[in-house]
């Protein structure tokens, strides 16, 4: 059951206006134009005990995913295929809004739409995770941690899983006996196979005005969010509408080509930090 | 000069576009984005110079200050007795408002009122940030303790009662029955016996039928007129 | 199950419908005693049921919002609705449309009319064959517009899909399970508002554009239809 939220923080009136002014100028408050992203450091592996992991900062987002493996069955009706689970915890450090509990919606909602960016354009090749076919197969459990809460926590989300893929390896298997695979956890030798990356980009609507990467304000003043997932070759592998109005198609219109150029930078950055992780980030955790 | 779309009691829709026009007013169940008015309900427009506004079909009543309601008492507290008025709202009579003298301490409202019973009375207080209050001081209000209390649709209540209490008054004079209406939606009745009480309350659920259909208050006079023929009572 | 052929010779799809086609539609308003207003719909096979309570206070009363009503809504799928039996406990899938579902309505309905009050809005799927989510949304609004609470416009929705390549409207089950993109939409079509937006699936932007354009289409169709369903009850004239 959804209920309409009642636990977010009251946004001043006086907040609000000043919002809306300073957009009207073509502003937002940190001093941002309308379709830049906040700063973005991507750290790489800062969890060696997970097979892949990434902590990603959007401002003050921020987004950790690790990335466990293991050996399981297959889906009955994809028994050449590996598995992957993506989830996502809005863990109660994250915010004051947020209480200890089973996933909330929009927890439920930000691993979904990940899983099916990820899922539609094959960006991992389930189908070379496979070990027996029909019954064994590597199981990629995408486990996304809402850390710090400052809005668009799905980009975040995103950048950080895909990230976490690139880096992820798989642990050496040492012996199948019958239907009993043994791994060895210490050793980790082959890439998880990956054939493409996705980013999303989500944009914000106040008013008659779009914006890019709304921070928590933002968020909690828009009227309604969209997010775009692009594949590195240009093609939009999901989208989402969030938030309790909606868009015009003219906006709708405008949203994706914003999207997609903003998109074409997050894909760059991505690659920049893959191929040489110095570059991201001072390691912040 | 506004541009005004639908004719007086075209059945409407909400998102009905009804107006457009700098200088167009809409009433009630209507919104306005701009120069064009919308229908938020589905209704009955009604066009009254140059105004549209829309009478609802369906939906439940919004109490106001100084409407008769029929309401159900569903709970008795120390000071006061909590009320359903088939409303969003429960409603709140506070023993002030029933009872000359009141001491919380040696009297039961229990005593008064009870789980179950009906009273007629009247709203004198509501604003949206409180529950509506009542009073059954006042003549003609007060607890129900014989006849019947029928429920019907509350947007037919209008219909019911009539322009200038046309619809009523015919319901009165043709069944013989003692009738009060109240605007959330119940009616209560008392009738001189079984037959003529039979008859209103059909009467009354014809009404609601058919409350959207010109010429209703001709059409119940004659069905009642019928009916009290075909039992044979004058 | 193999995968069938979703496209034919004759360009028509695997049930014989043209690509910008419908599935037959049905709807009835006013259809339970209990609920304040309820509506069940039908896109071809499949079938769901809409009532709305309220507005109405509940307890407790920190559950409900000092400015405004608050909406709840639950998106769930009988047990039997699917070819193989659902679990009855709410997934992962059932909270998230129940979500999306409730955001499309909060577009709608005038919720600053009720203060300190609850609207809600239970969809149950009785039978699924694709569309669940945009029937069950169709069918909430005629269900809330059949209570008679305020709302700026019925709000009707239909999933547009690519199959073996081709854009198709009002995808079914099949064409769901073994095509290329289902994208449900939803709109208030008098205020050229879209509510519900989710894309499963690749498409280009050009297929996009072209994907809402059929959307649209077939959304204004059903906005006909759900008007028509509204008024029905209200056109039948006595003898007189």
């Amino acid at each position: 059951m959804s209920l309409t939220p009642t636990s977010q923080p009251v946004m001043p009136r006086l907040k609000r206006d000043t919002l809306l002014s300073l957009l009207k100028k073509g502003n937002r408050i940190d001093g941002r134009a309308p379709e830049d992203y906040r700063p973005i450091t991507i750290q790489l592996n800062p969890i060696p005990k997970a097979e892949g992991s990434a902590l990603v900062k959007i401002g003050d987002t921020m987004v950790m995913t690790g990335i466990k493996t293991e050996i399981g069955e297959p889906f009955r009706d994809r028994p050449f295929e590996g598995v992957l689970q993506v989830h996502a915890e809005y863990v109660p450090l994250a915010s004051p809004s947020f209480e200890p509990g089973p996933p909330d919606e929009n927890a439920i909602e930000a691993a979904r739409v990940i899983d099916r960016c990820l899922r539609e354009p094959k960006a991992v090749k389930l189908d070379e995770l496979v070990i027996i076919p029909g019954r064994k197969v590597w199981i990629v459990f995408n486990d996304i941690y809402l850390i710090d809460h400052d809005g668009n926590v799905v980009d975040a989300g995103a950048l950080a899983t895909m990230a976490a893929l690139n880096m992820a390896k798989l642990p050496k298997i040492i012996g199948i006996e019958g239907d009993n695979v043994v791994i060895d956890r210490s050793v980790r030798e082959t890439s998880l196979p990956l054939s493409l990356n996705v980013v999303t980009v989500t944009l914000a609507k106040i008013g008659d005005y779009i914006i890019v990467d709304p921070n928590l304000d933002e968020e909690l003043i828009a009227d309604a969010r969209l997010t775009i997932g692009f594949d590195s070759l240009g093609r939009i592998v999901g989208m989402q509408k969030m938030g309790m109005s909606g868009f015009t198609r003219s906006e709708l219109d405008y949203a994706i080509d914003l999207a997609f150029k903003k998109a074409k930078e997050l894909h760059e950055l991505l690659e920049k930090v893959l191929k040489n992780p110095e570059t991201a980030s001072k390691p912040i955790v | 000069m506004p541009k005004i779309y639908v004719a007086n009691r075209q059945i409407v829709r909400p998102g009905d576009l009804l107006a457009e026009g700098e200088d167009v007013k809409g009433g009630d169940y209507t919104y306005r984005i701009g120069n064009s008015i919308y229908a938020s309900i589905l209704g009955l427009a009604n066009v009254d110079d140059g105004v549209v506004s829309i009478i609802p079909l369906e939906g439940m009543n919004v109490p106001k200050e100084g409407d008769v309601v029929i309401g159900l008492i569903t709970s008795v507290g120390i000071t006061n007795w909590i009320v359903d008025i088939r409303g969003p709202y429960k409603a709140i009579l506070n023993a002030n408002e029933a009872l000359e003298s009141f001491n919380p301490i040696t009297d039961d409202l229990r005593k008064y009122l009870d789980v179950g019973d009906y009273i007629i009375a009247k709203i004198i207080v509501f604003d949206r940030t409180r529950n509506p209050l009542l009073t059954i001081k006042g003549k003609g209000l007060g607890k129900i303790t014989e006849g019947k209390v029928i429920d019907v649709k509350p947007s037919r209540v209008p219909r019911i009662i009539g322009k200038r209490k046309a619809m009523l008054n015919i319901l009165i004079e043709q069944t013989k029955c003692t009738i009060i209406v109240g605007q959330n939606g119940r009616i209560w009745i008392r009738c001189p016996n079984e037959e003529l009480e039979n008859i209103l309350v059909r009467a009354i659920r014809k009404i609601e039928a058919e409350a959207h259909i010109p010429g209703l208050t001709e059409r119940v006079k004659r069905f009642i007129e019928e009916e009290k023929r075909r039992l044979g009572i004058a | 199950m193999e995968k069938p052929v979703l496209i034919r010779e004759d360009g028509l799809r695997h049930d014989g419908r043209r690509p910008d086609e419908l599935r037959p539609i049905r709807m009835e308003v006013g259809i339970l005693k209990n609920a304040d207003g309820s509506a069940l719909v039908q896109f071809g096979k499949t079938k769901v049921i809409a009532a709305v309570y309220g507005p109405r206070e509940i307890h407790p009363k920190h559950l409900t919002l000092p400015d405004r009503a608050l909406i709840r809504c639950r998106y769930h799928m009988a047990p039997f609705s699917t070819s193989e039996r659902k679990s009855p406990a709410p997934s992962r899938r059932e909270v998230e449309l129940s979500k999306v579902i409730r955001e499309a309505l909060e577009a709608t309905i005038f919720t600053e009319y009720f203060p300190r009050t609850t609207i809600d809005v239970f969809i149950e799927v009785l039978q699924a064959d694709g569309g669940t989510r945009t029937t069950g949304l169709t069918a909430a609004s005629l269900a809330i517009a059949d209570a008679g609470i305020p709302m700026r416009d019925l709000v009707a929705a239909v999933a547009v899909g690519k199959v073996d390549g081709v854009l198709v409207l009002d995808i079914d089950e099949v064409e769901d399970e073994f095509g290329e993109a289902d994208m449900p939409v939803a709109m208030m079509p008098s205020l050229d508002k879209i509510v519900l937006l989710q894309l499963n699936g690749v498409l280009t932007r050009e297929e996009f554009r072209e994907a809402l354009e059929l959307a649209k289409k077939g959304i204004m169709e059903i906005y006909r239809l759900q008007k028509e369903a509204l008024t029905k009850k209200y056109l039948m004239y006595p003898e007189e």
